[in-house]
């Protein structure tokens, strides 16, 4: 049976595509990006997360661990920690808990399939998201057939950077791609994502061309893409494709913050606020005025 | 539209008014009966009615400044009545209701002298709730005391009954003249009931003149304040007062005004006659005014403003009628001061088509104007029903105070039927209370009490004893310590399961003949079909269906329960599962030290066990495994009354009650603390969203039963947009596709954040609406959860 690398599995999400959705999340992304709110979607290996507030101080992790990585008064040293996973089981508390594990394709289907009376009320389905599911073709490819066969819609939330074969390979079976643009900026982007944009704007072009079902989600980052020059770059580019798809902006926000913490990493955007409605509208209109429809509701 | 300055406030009284103990009531009875008015030779219906006339005839007569509906239970706005003939407060009693701190009932000195001198040497040792217990076996009284279930009946009547249509085309003058038909049709008939017959229909008789009485004290009322009014508005306002009150209810509603004051007037004579439980309610109201509605619009006399003006003035009536003081335990319990009428909307007609009209339009409206405590108000979807009124209560439910909750049309209608209701009477039926069924106008339909289903298996575990008391109380089904298996463990909770099922009911029929024989209520009985053509009492099996019902608490509890003594005790281990094997005596250990020294393994147990309401099979076919427990050992019981025993499944707030009398919990629940309600899942147990609750309750076959109760708890943030609202409406329409019975939503405000903040362990499922995308609240920084908090409080109405 095929597997996939899945960090979390969410019902009831209703801001992922149409109607009442459940979200599989996919461990593992190519891109790099300061303000990922799913730290720990980037990594394609298991990783540990601790709950300090959660831990009863039973130390069963203590003695389980053989890299003696958890030291007496129960902090974990991320150097020696191997996210083996051998604390996670023996922490009742569900303070410990290991992010990330592979899961069988009927396993998954069985999670999408016990919500299909929601989908089907509300017009919803399944969106793959992540991390990049793009970045495990197969098990997505897999993933959507049986999606197809159950008449379930799916929506595929992708940062676009992946080779045009892979993407040619699974378009068939998306009802919905929920295309990520950052940046139009090929340098820009690179020291925002740690690569270049050049796949993605292509793919993102190719996909238009072809016809598929698009909208167009771009992250506002204060500071990083939110400039006047740089959203009209973008907003030229997404209004000459063919089709001109529609784009949602999402607001940057802070909660990954915590996310951070509990991984045990540094974030870098400490501090930085969200971008108020205002804000938030402006931009639209300058967007708006590249010609591009703004799908958000204010 | 806006409040009229009128309605505004009649309102803000209403809200104002402080509750008070009124003893008018009381004195008024026991003037009558100390009277001699009625000798031994009169019969107890007659005596009943006659006692109900003189309380009509004799009670103070209330006329509000701007009022446009008229009428009180008490002497004035939040004066409460006692009904000493069921239940007399003690002076003990009446000083816990003075001093308590929430809820309270004010009590004048005049009244503690009232009651230490007149009332309580009449009343004491003669009332319903002394004969009750007199008459209950030690059995009952232990069990009773255990905490093992509660009892309706001890200290108010069974009522729990809803109107249906009848009134509007009936004057009381008409249904005076159909008991006189039957009585002339019993003349010349001599069977064995005939003389019984006759009395209970001259005891109706008699109840519905005395309601057209208290209809004309109130026109005379009126005329004499209109004769000294300056104002030539308010004096044409009481003038209109006085004709309609002349009018009604001797003889059928013309227009919306008089249908709304006669069913008001309705409404005071059965809460007057005897506290029933669940007051009483209009049912359909949408139904049943939209003729008048549509015929006043067309007439030109009534505009959709002048309508909802005058059902403002009825919401804050119901309002201004806080439930019966309590006596004994619960006059320091009881935290509630809701009556429980509920206002029926929507839902399907006679024929099966679609219920909403425009005034169900006009009444979601009222409900979101007037934000009252009283009456409640459900909206009953059907298939049949459009989106847009499922759309327009569920803005009402975002603004976040628990109205309307949300019922099934569909499958009440079913439920119904599987009780052998007619599909037209099933058809005009729907919910009261919480959320009971049953056919309006024509079903007396009994609560008898709650049932604590984890102490059940307490005592299973402990061979019939309560660990709380030492008391042997159950068979002794077996030592725990000897079940081999699983299986051995649930026979023994199912064999104390039928031991106090059969205890509870064995009381029951003892109280249904008490209050069949002494406490008739002639004149609710003459509304219920069919008691004046069967010339029989409400309480004594005149309505046309009379069902019983046992209330089963704490569904989730046992469930987690069971699975973790399944998964934890009897599950083999398989390869070097981390999990250690426990034993039962260890267990036991563990609860009897209520998990003190034992932290690691009740944190096993909470979070190693499929627990209820996450859609996992495990749980949940545990909680089938119950359901057809309970189901079997109460469904298709006949009650004295001519009809059948069924279930529900709702808690009011009795399971906190029913945890307070409850050891430590193979859940991991701690002792004392409250069991889950309703059917909702464990506090804080379902971690899978509300999808996953709605498919995990509906694995119980709710059709079965005669109500249950799922609670959900959503952010305002959750519901602030058009996707969240359209996502609301699709939950419920999902959870009705599988059979759900209802769902109410608690959109939560700061308050409720804040103690999330503090206990997150009791608030894990709590989901709130973050940025673009929803999180679990506890899952969040203490940052983002004060920056939620600051943003709901703004929020708040």
């Amino acid at each position: 049976m095929i597997t996939g690398t899945i960090f979390d599995i969410r019902k009831y999400s209703l801001h992922d595509g149409p109607g009442i959705r459940t979200a599989v999340f996919f461990k593992g992304c190519p891109l790099e990006c300061a303000w990922c709110h799913n730290p720990e979607s980037q990594s394609f290996s298991p990783e540990l997360i601790v709950h300090p507030k959660r831990c009863i101080a039973c130390r069963a992790c203590v003695e389980v661990c053989l890299q003696a990585a958890i030291d007496e008064r129960l902090g974990t040293d991320r150097g020696r920690c191997l996210a083996c996973g051998d604390c996670v089981p023996v922490c009742f508390s569900d303070a410990r808990e290991l992010v990330g594990r592979e899961m069988r394709l009927d396993r998954v289907m069985d999670q999408i399939k016990s919500d299909r009376v929601f989908y089907e009320q509300s017009g919803g389905g399944v969106t793959f998201s992540g991390g990049e599911p793009l970045s495990q073709p197969v098990f997505l490819q897999a993933a959507l057939a049986a999606c197809r066969e159950l008449g379930i819609h799916t929506a595929l939330d992708t940062c676009g950077h992946a080779d045009w074969e892979v993407i040619d390979q699974v378009r068939s079976g998306v009802d919905l791609f929920l295309y990520d643009l950052k940046l139009f900026d090929e340098e820009r982007h690179k020291a925002a994502t740690g690569v270049s944009n050049a796949l993605v704007l292509d793919n993102l072009r190719r996909l238009s061309e072809l016809g598929h079902t698009v909208i167009v989600r771009i992250p506002i980052i204060p500071g990083a893409n939110d400039d006047r020059g740089g959203l009209e770059q973008l907003g030229a580019f997404v209004a000459a494709l063919p089709g001109a798809p529609p784009v949602e902006l999402l607001g940057y926000h802070q909660t990954a913050e915590a996310k951070y913490a509990s991984l045990g990493r540094e974030y870098a955007l400490k501090g930085l606020p969200s971008p108020d409605r205002e804000r938030m509208q402006s931009l639209a209109g300058i967007l708006s005025g590249c010609g591009v429809t703004v799908l958000n509701e204010w | 539209m806006p409040m009229t300055e009128r309605v505004r406030k009649l309102r803000q009284q209403s809200l104002e008014a402080e509750e008070t103990l009124s003893s008018e009531r009381a004195e008024l009875l026991t003037e009558f009966y100390a009277s001699g008015a009625v000798g031994p030779g009169v019969s107890i219906p007659v005596q009943r009615a006659l006692a109900f006339q003189y309380l009509l005839e004799h009670k103070t007569i209330y006329i509000g400044a701007g009022e446009l509906i008229v009428g009180e239970k008490g002497p004035a706005p939040k004066q409460a009545p006692t009904y000493p003939e069921l239940c007399c407060h003690s002076l003990a009693d009446l000083n816990v209701l003075d001093a308590r701190e929430k809820t309270r009932f004010r009590v004048e000195p005049g009244t503690r002298e009232v009651y230490r001198d007149t009332i309580i040497p009449f009343w004491q040792g003669d009332s319903m709730r002394d004969l009750i217990f007199s008459g209950m076996t030690d059995d009952w009284k232990e069990a009773y005391q255990a905490g093992i279930f509660t009892e309706f009946m001890e200290q108010r009547a069974p009522g729990h009954t809803v109107l249906d249509d009848k009134i509007y085309h009936k004057g009381m003058l008409d249904f005076i003249a159909g008991i006189e038909a039957r009585l002339e049709a019993l003349a010349s008939r001599q069977d064995r009931d005939t003389a019984a017959k006759r009395e209970e229909l001259q005891a109706m008789r008699i109840a519905a003149g005395a309601l057209i009485r208290f209809g004309e004290r109130h026109a005379e009322a009126a005329r004499t304040q209109a004769a000294g009014e300056s104002d030539p508005r308010r004096k044409a306002e009481l003038e209109r007062i006085a004709e309609v009150c002349s009018r009604i209810p001797a003889r059928a509603p013309r227009d919306f005004h008089e249908a709304l004051q006669y069913y008001w007037f309705v409404h005071l004579g059965v809460i007057t006659e005897l506290n029933t439980w669940d007051a009483f309610s209009p049912g359909h109201l949408d139904r049943h005014l939209e003729p008048f509605y549509q015929q006043g619009l067309a007439a030109g006399a009534l505009t959709r403003d002048s309508a909802e003006e005058l059902l403002h003035c009825l919401w804050i009536k119901f309002n201004n009628q806080p439930a019966p003081p309590k006596v004994g335990v619960t006059a320091a319990e009881s935290g509630t001061y809701t009556d429980f009428a509920q206002i029926n909307l929507g839902g399907v007609q006679a024929d099966g088509s679609d219920g909403v009209s425009e005034v169900t339009y006009l009444i979601l409206d009222v409900i979101e104007d007037m934000r009252l405590l009283q009456p409640s108000s459900s909206i009953q979807v059907s298939e049949k029903n459009p989106q847009a009124f499922i759309r327009r209560a569920a803005e009402i439910i975002r603004t976040g105070f628990g109205q309307p909750s949300v019922f099934n049309s569909d499958l009440i209608v079913e439920e119904l039927l599987r009780m052998g209701r007619l599909l037209e009477d099933a058809r005009e039926g729907g919910s009261s209370g919480c959320v009971e069924v049953g056919a309006f106008g024509k079903e007396a339909y009994i609560l008898t009490g709650y049932f604590n289903l984890p102490k059940v298996l307490e005592l299973a575990l402990y061979n019939g004893l309560d660990p709380r008391t030492g008391k042997q109380l159950g068979p002794q089904s077996g030592a725990a310590k000897a079940f081999s298996s699983f299986e051995a463990l649930y026979r023994a909770f199912e064999q104390q399961l039928q031991h106090f099922i059969e205890i509870k009911v064995q009381g029951n029929h003892v109280i249904e003949r008490l209050y069949a024989d002494r406490m008739p209520a002639p004149f609710l009985s003459l509304l219920i079909d069919d008691c004046i053509a069967a010339g029989k009492d409400y309480h004594s099996g005149g309505a046309r269906y009379n069902t019983s019902y046992i209330q089963g608490v704490g569904m989730g509890t046992i469930t987690d329960c069971l699975s973790a003594i399944k998964q934890h005790i009897y599950a083999a281990r398989v390869g070097r599962d981390p999990l250690p094997q426990l034993t039962m005596p260890q267990l036991l250990k563990m609860l009897e030290a209520d998990f003190s020294g034992f932290e690691r393994e009740r944190q096993m147990l909470l979070n190693r066990t499929p627990r209820y309401g996450n859609d996992e099979a495990a749980a949940d076919d545990l909680l089938v495994k119950v359901f057809e427990s309970y189901f079997r050992a109460v469904d298709g019981r006949k009650n004295t009354r001519g009809g059948e025993y069924h279930i529900n499944l709702l808690p009011t707030t009795c399971h906190i009650y029913f945890g307070s009398v409850t050891g430590a919990t193979p859940d991991g629940r701690q002792a004392w603390t409250p069991l889950s309600e309703g059917i909702s899942p464990v506090q804080g147990a379902d971690r899978r969203g509300p999808t996953a609750v709605l498919k995990s309750a509906a694995r119980i076959e709710q059709v079965r039963t005669g109500g249950t109760l799922l609670n959900q708890k959503f952010t305002p943030q959750l519901l602030a947009d058009e996707k969240g609202l359209q996502s609301l409406v699709d939950l419920i329409r999902s959870y009705f596709k599988l059979g759900g019975h209802h769902i109410q939503f608690n959109v939560v405000d700061a308050d409720t954040l804040i103690r999330a903040r503090a206990c997150p362990g009791e608030y894990r499922d709590l989901i709130v609406r973050v940025a673009g995308y929803s999180d679990y609240f506890c899952d969040l920084s203490e940052a983002l959860q004060d920056e939620i908090i600051s943003r709901t409080g703004h929020e708040r109405f």
